[in-house]
């Protein structure tokens, strides 16, 4: 396993929101060295190196970029946004970036600024990371200070800034569009598409969205190259990922590994195994709206063609490790109710959705579920993928589906009316 | 109203900014709520409908329309901390507040509420008061930090 450090190089050894310090450990010689070249080969150096986006949709930020650098700026200039809503549960690795090197993800945006002739930059940053928020305002307070932001940056006459508003506790505002409405003021509700916000996003002005960590990687695939940037992972999956290792494993974390890393080898080498010398039962992967599945695809590697062959998704990057004490049908209980909660309410595949699919979780695990139920959870999960307006509903039933497929003998014992694991109360009562 | 007009005057009275201003405002408030009166001045000032400020106070999860404890203690009942054993941090919570999850004490010091992820799942269970983080939580050490609140008190 190669050892090369793009994103955490900083971590833990600058103060974060210093430019004297970020300035000495390499920081800035991303952007000295974009400003030196045409937009269109800046550009060319992110299609190279086979950057997808790390906000979980995994789109090509190269073309991406090239999209919206086409849109010409008539109506006005294009904003740069920065989605740092980080709601996924298991998702803590933009929490890290934001709080060890911020200023890596300003940079990141001031190149894309400089690209875009954007004067106006946007970090949407979720209302529970409140303290990083402070961080972020003064990293970019430093930095205008420093002449890296603000006026004619570099003496290059570029003019941009970056402002940081906060969310206020709605997963659906990591959506792109409903982002957009929220940073206008209002209800987190997702738009409907076309248009898209690279056309019309921000107050209906073209805007150029990317996840924290994806702005992160921008510095160094300048300053190294785009092919050097691919060299680091796969054959189609350039550089590192930042992923989050969280639940039953001995050394919960983030760990930067390269692209073509097994997940066995993140869990069992850097994380050291499971917990208390239990057993591995499952692993959700991407967050609560990934895939679940047994030990037998732990030598999928981390990279976007692998994992899509076995019916995989990266997501976010989070790797939850559950052990054989807990029960899939009161963890899948857990899941479902995270986006009964959150769902916006917008369509009724989603709103209804998921409310239904909890009640008959609830039915299954106070025993009082029936064959049957396993049908309806299967046919709502269908419907809500299909015809649910936003990828909240389209992706929430993807845990039932594959809890479903891995684990059915425990659905059906559950149907019998008992709980192998023994946490379930089935009682028969409702709780 | 004076702090309100600080806030709305720190915001330009930017509409724009009404997530932000009431954010600020909630913050203010001493009981983690927005009072009815300084969210109706709010939309008077703003010149918007109170349907619409409504809406989006009603729609994002960490503004409440009624008084809340001084310190909101929010257990994370999601994936990870599930099966990091939250359901016994939330238990001896309630145990050691005497009070469930949307109720305050007595004493106005604690509301406790079941929240979703807060991106602490390195150091599941993790529990939230107001700012901070607490996490890798043991009885002991549940107990000492809601001690050093009380003591704070
Ligand atoms: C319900 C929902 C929640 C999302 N939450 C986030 C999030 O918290 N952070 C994020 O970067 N992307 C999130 N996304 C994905 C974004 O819509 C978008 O694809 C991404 O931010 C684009 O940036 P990227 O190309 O750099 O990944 C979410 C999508 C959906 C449908
Ligand atoms: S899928 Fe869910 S979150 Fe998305 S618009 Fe519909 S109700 Fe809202
Ligand atoms: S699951 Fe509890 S903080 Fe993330």
């Amino acid at each position: 396993m190669g050892n090369t450090k793009i994103l955490s190089s900083r971590f833990g050894k600058i103060k974060p929101d210093s430019v004297e310090e970020f300035v000495a450990a390499g920081g800035y010689e991303g952007l000295k060295k974009a400003i030196t070249m045409k937009p269109e080969e800046i550009i060319q150096e992110i299609k190279n190196a086979y950057l997808f986006g790390r906000g979980g949709a995994a789109y090509p930020t190269g073309v991406k970029w090239e999209q919206a650098y086409a849109i010409p700026l008539e109506k006005g200039p294009k904003y740069m946004i920065c989605n740092a809503d980080e709601g996924e549960p298991g998702t803590f690795k933009d929490r890290h970036i934001m709080a060890e090197d911020p200023l890596m993800l300003i940079e990141g945006m001031t190149i894309g600024a400089f690209i875009f002739g954007a004067k106006e930059g946007y970090i949407y940053c979720r209302g529970e990371y409140s303290g990083i928020q402070k961080i972020l305002k003064s990293a970019i307070k430093n930095a205008t200070e420093a002449g890296y932001l603000g006026e004619n940056i570099m003496g290059t006459g570029l003019n941009f800034n970056i402002k940081v508003v906060s969310g206020a506790g709605a997963y659906v505002c990591g959506e792109n569009t409903a982002l957009v409405e929220s940073i206008e003021g209002k209800t987190g509700r997702p738009r409907r598409k076309p248009p898209y916000i690279k056309n019309a996003g921000l107050n209906m002005m073209p805007t150029v969205l990317n996840n924290v960590e994806t702005y992160a990687c921008i510095p160094w695939i300048v300053k190294e190259g785009g092919e050097t940037f691919l060299s680091v992972g796969t054959e189609f999956s350039g550089g590192t990922k930042l992923m989050c290792l969280s639940g039953n494993v001995v050394q919960r974390g983030v760990y930067e590994v390269p692209f073509g890393t097994t997940l066995r080898e993140l869990i069992y080498g850097l994380g050291g195994g499971i917990a208390g010398g239990k057993t591995l039962k499952f692993v959700h992967l991407g967050g609560s709206s990934g895939a679940c599945f047994p030990e037998e695809l732990l030598d999928t590697k981390i990279c976007y063609n692998d994992l899509r062959k076995n019916g995989l998704s990266l997501g976010s990057g989070a790797v939850l490790v559950v052990d054989d004490t807990h029960c899939v049908v009161d963890y899948l209980k857990t899941v479902m109710e995270f986006f009964e909660d959150e769902s916006c309410g917008k369509c009724t595949p989603c709103r209804e959705g998921n409310r239904r699919m909890v009640e008959i979780l609830e039915k299954l695990t106070s025993g009082r579920g029936a064959k049957e139920d396993l049908e309806r959870l299967q046919r709502l999960a269908r419907t809500m993928r299909n015809t649910s307006f936003c990828g909240l509903g389209q992706s929430a039933p993807v845990p039932v589906t594959t809890l479903l497929k891995h684990f059915a003998a425990e659905f059906e014992a559950h149907v019998q009316g008992r709980c192998p694991s023994g946490k379930c109360s089935m009682s028969g009562v409702r709780r | 109203m004076e702090k309100v007009d600080e806030v709305l005057e720190k915001f330009r009275y930017a509409k724009e900014d009404l997530i932000q201003i009431l954010l600020e405002l909630q913050m203010l408030s001493g009981k983690n709520y927005l009072p009815q009166e300084w969210v109706e001045y709010v939309a008077k000032a703003l010149d918007m409908p109170m349907n619409k400020v409504y809406g989006v106070m009603t729609f994002y999860g960490m503004f409440s329309t009624k008084p809340r404890g001084k310190n909101l203690i929010e257990v994370c009942k999601s994936g990870p901390c599930h099966v990091s054993g939250s359901q016994g941090i939330e238990l001896m919570l309630e145990k050691e507040l005497a009070i469930k999850p949307g109720e305050t004490t007595d004493d106005g010091l604690f509301t406790l509420e079941r929240s979703n992820c807060f991106g602490a799942c390195d150091i599941a269970p993790a529990i939230k008061i107001g700012e901070k983080v607490y996490g890798n939580l043991t009885p002991d050490s549940l107990r000492a930090v809601i001690k050093s609140y009380r003591e704070e008190a």
